[in-house]
């Protein structure tokens, strides 16, 4: 069969710049940072020796690492939690077939369309204590709304979900809308017929069928939390005493201010760990989906 | 094959070679590159003074500026070491003197020694011998100084000490009496800005430089003074005591901010190196008309010395042009048309001191008799990868105000750097 062949000739020459290159780029370079992982590099002249797990157990006991996790594990829920539920109110508001849906549309999903750092500085500027929104609340003689925001080391981190959330709850609306949009009508005309209330509707019928847009949505913002490094680095650095720190701001830090490249490999192969955790099961599900249809 | 295969087929072998064609760059001889992170203000205005100097010199050169933004380098730094280790060195870059200069690039063979050009130059002879010091390793000069900056300076607002009948505070204790003072009017005594953490780090610096005495503080960096010492703690007890006075939003601030709140009259007094004067300058800011100044208390007669130098890495592409610029940066000249625009005095003692204003008069006399200290802050006393670690055990101190926490873990960070034995 030479049509057969010359097309699998074809399909491999296409294929294998690219395979190269993700095999380098990407697979190349984890297996690399995690060969760095556990080696002695930590000053500037690369030193490879085996260490074992020594720089795992190093960060592990390191309080600011410790604050690291917990402070991940706090914005990612919070974040996720918030962006689900305004992004869906906003989804469901926006359906109701309102006047100048576009246009509402648009204003929501604008805040995705700036970088992190914008947001970061503009969300520092305006949750700063004594110049920002504290000052506007006062001024509508709303003092008691007053906070310390982000310079609260026991809250600060909800400064960073509130900027989060804004700048990308418009973008799980869009989600939810496409989805909302794709659920056919005669199914909810059927569950009305049936008597369904309109909260019966939403809670039996309409949430169920988008749980493969939840599910997108919760991938993409998971792994946007699980890796956020610019919107801190912009907005609040570290805080008083790591509130805000999260693992991309600590491994900058400790590999290109403080030279100890293995330690920083550590923090790295422990993000993307964490990013593993929630995106195999994603691909497990999706192939047994695939596999099932 | 078809020949939608065959450009299928050529357009992926274009792609493969991109990388390789764009990766060829051709590097013209007349070229100088000058790595800094001077991009902004005064400080940029300084550099681009020296260039003219080196334009007039030396003609016919292509001057290449390669700036990275960021407060104090750090994102600069960063840069740097990418570009170092993958082989690709700028001409010569700013480095702080000291440690930052000696342990990251000097001791890991990245530096040629300049000790020959500083002879036939006559620098020796024009600088001080504790600077020469901080930039030299085993013998041999390293980089050239261009500048001085004063790291403890008390700053405060003029009219707020006029109007409550104060002094500036000499020591500690006298610090307490006017912050009591201040605190019963309702003023702010201490301004702080430490969002990017250094900025606690560099009080810190001070309060250790005046529990210490100058020996002292030299002997954290040589082993002499033990990090679990009582002088340590006793500092620690006074930092904690000191954070009582400051805004309570400094979280949000930043050094200039803190500058800032001096200014608006919101705070009274602020410690800070004296790249603040320079703000107060871009700010209509006159010394002994608007803002006083004093060491830091407890640290009269001490300077704590943060000093911008050049040098020249091994594989610098422009060796010859890169000499030169090391001689603009080195020269008399070089010196007295960049520091007034930069807010600081010159490396060099017989700089002419009628083109500086008043406070930077006054710290180029106390540079010439003060017992000198590098600042562990700007890199000059300790080894980054200390540094980095100094400031994490600082910005939780400030919060936590744990002392004995924060003993422990300096001493912990004084043996993973490799500075003491345990």
């Amino acid at each position: 069969m030479p049509r057969l062949n010359r097309d699998r000739i074809l399909a491999v020459a296409v294929l294998t710049p690219s395979v190269a290159a993700v095999g380098i780029f990407v697979y190349g370079f984890i297996g690399w940072t995690v060969y760095v992982s556990l080696s002695q590099w930590n000053s500037f002249v690369p030193d490879l020796s085996f260490a074992g797990l020594q720089n795992y157990g190093t960060l592990f006991a390191t309080v600011r690492f410790q604050a690291d996790l917990r402070n991940t594990l706090i914005f990612t829920v919070t974040f996720l939690a918030a962006c689900l539920l305004i992004g869906f109110l906003l989804a469901v508001l926006l359906d109701q077939r309102v006047r100048g849906e576009s246009l509402f549309r648009n204003i929501f999903l604008f805040p995705m369309a700036i970088s992190f750092i914008v947001t970061g500085t503009a969300w520092q500027w305006l949750l700063n204590p004594s110049t920002g929104v504290n000052l506007l609340f006062e001024s509508l003689g709303l003092g008691a709304l007053r906070s310390p925001w982000y310079t609260e080391p026991r809250t600060a981190i909800f400064s960073v979900v509130l900027a989060a959330t804004w700048q990308l709850s418009g973008f799980t609306m869009a989600m939810y809308l496409a989805g909302l949009r794709g659920i056919p009508e005669e199914l909810m005309e059927a569950a009305r017929m049936d008597g369904a209330s309109e909260w019966q509707l939403y809670r039996h019928v309409i949430v169920p069928l988008l749980h493969p847009v939840t599910l997108s949505a919760v991938i993409v913002l998971g792994h946007i939390s699980l890796k956020i490094f610019d919107l801190v680095f912009a907005m609040t650095g570290s805080g008083p005493a790591f509130s805000t720190d999260v693992p991309g701001v600590f491994m900058f830090e400790t590999t290109f201010r403080g030279n100890r490249f293995a330690e920083g490999a550590g923090i790295a192969v422990i993000m993307l760990a964490l990013v593993a955790v929630l995106i195999v099961p994603y691909l497990w599900y999706g192939t047994r989906t695939a596999a099932e249809a | 094959m078809s020949w939608k295969a065959r450009l299928s087929l050529l357009l992926s072998l274009a792609l493969l070679a991109t990388p390789v064609i764009t990766g060829v760059q051709a590097g013209a001889a007349n070229q100088l590159e000058i790595f800094s992170w001077w991009t902004a203000g005064g400080e940029a205005d300084g550099l681009n003074a020296m260039f003219q100097i080196f334009k007039q010199r030396y003609p016919g050169t292509e001057i290449i500026n390669a700036t990275v933004a960021g407060g104090a380098g750090t994102n600069a730094k960063a840069v740097l070491k990418t570009r170092m280790q993958g082989g690709k060195p700028p001409d010569s870059f700013q480095v702080h003197g000291g440690e930052e200069l000696t342990s990251t690039w000097v001791k890991t063979g990245f530096m040629e020694p300049i000790t020959s050009l500083a002879r036939s130059e006559g620098w020796l002879s024009v600088l001080p011998k504790d600077l020469v010091d901080i930039v030299s390793y085993q013998g041999e000069m390293y980089s050239v100084p261009v500048n001085v900056h004063r790291g403890n300076v008390l700053w405060y607002n003029k009219k707020i000490f006029d109007d409550n009948k104060l002094a500036a505070p000499t020591t500690w204790q006298e610090f307490f009496k006017v912050a009591d003072a201040l605190k019963a009017k309702g003023i702010t005594p201490l301004a702080l800005g430490d969002k990017n953490k250094w900025e606690a780090a560099h009080l810190f610096e001070d309060i250790l430089a005046a529990t210490l005495g100058p020996e002292g503080y030299r002997g954290l960096w040589s082993g002499k003074t033990s990090w679990a010492g009582a002088g340590v703690k006793q500092a620690l007890e006074n930092y904690a005591k000191i954070l009582g006075y400051v805004n309570t939003d400094h979280a949000a601030g930043t050094w200039d901010s803190a500058a800032q709140m001096l200014i608006d009259g919101k705070a009274a007094m602020n410690i800070m190196g004296d790249w603040a004067a320079g703000y107060f300058t871009s700010k209509g800011w006159k010394p002994n008309v608007n803002y006083g100044f004093a060491p830091a208390p407890g640290t009269g007669g001490t300077f704590v010395v943060v000093t911008d130098t050049f040098g020249l890495p091994k594989k610098a592409p422009h060796r010859d042009q890169a000499l030169n610029w090391l001689r603009v940066a080195g020269s008399k000249a070089g010196q007295e048309a960049f520091n007034p625009l930069k807010g600081s005095i010159c490396a060099r003692t017989d700089c002419d001191l009628s083109k500086f204003d008043a406070y930077l008069r006054s710290s180029a006399a106390d540079f010439a008799k003060n017992k000198l200290i590098p600042s562990e802050v700007h890199g000059s006393a300790a080894p980054e990868d200390f540094a980095t670690q100094f400031n994490d055990i600082v910005n939780l101190f400030v919060t936590r105000r744990n002392v004995a926490n924060a003993q422990k873990a300096l001493q912990a960070a004084c043996v993973s750097a490799k500075m003491c034995r345990k």
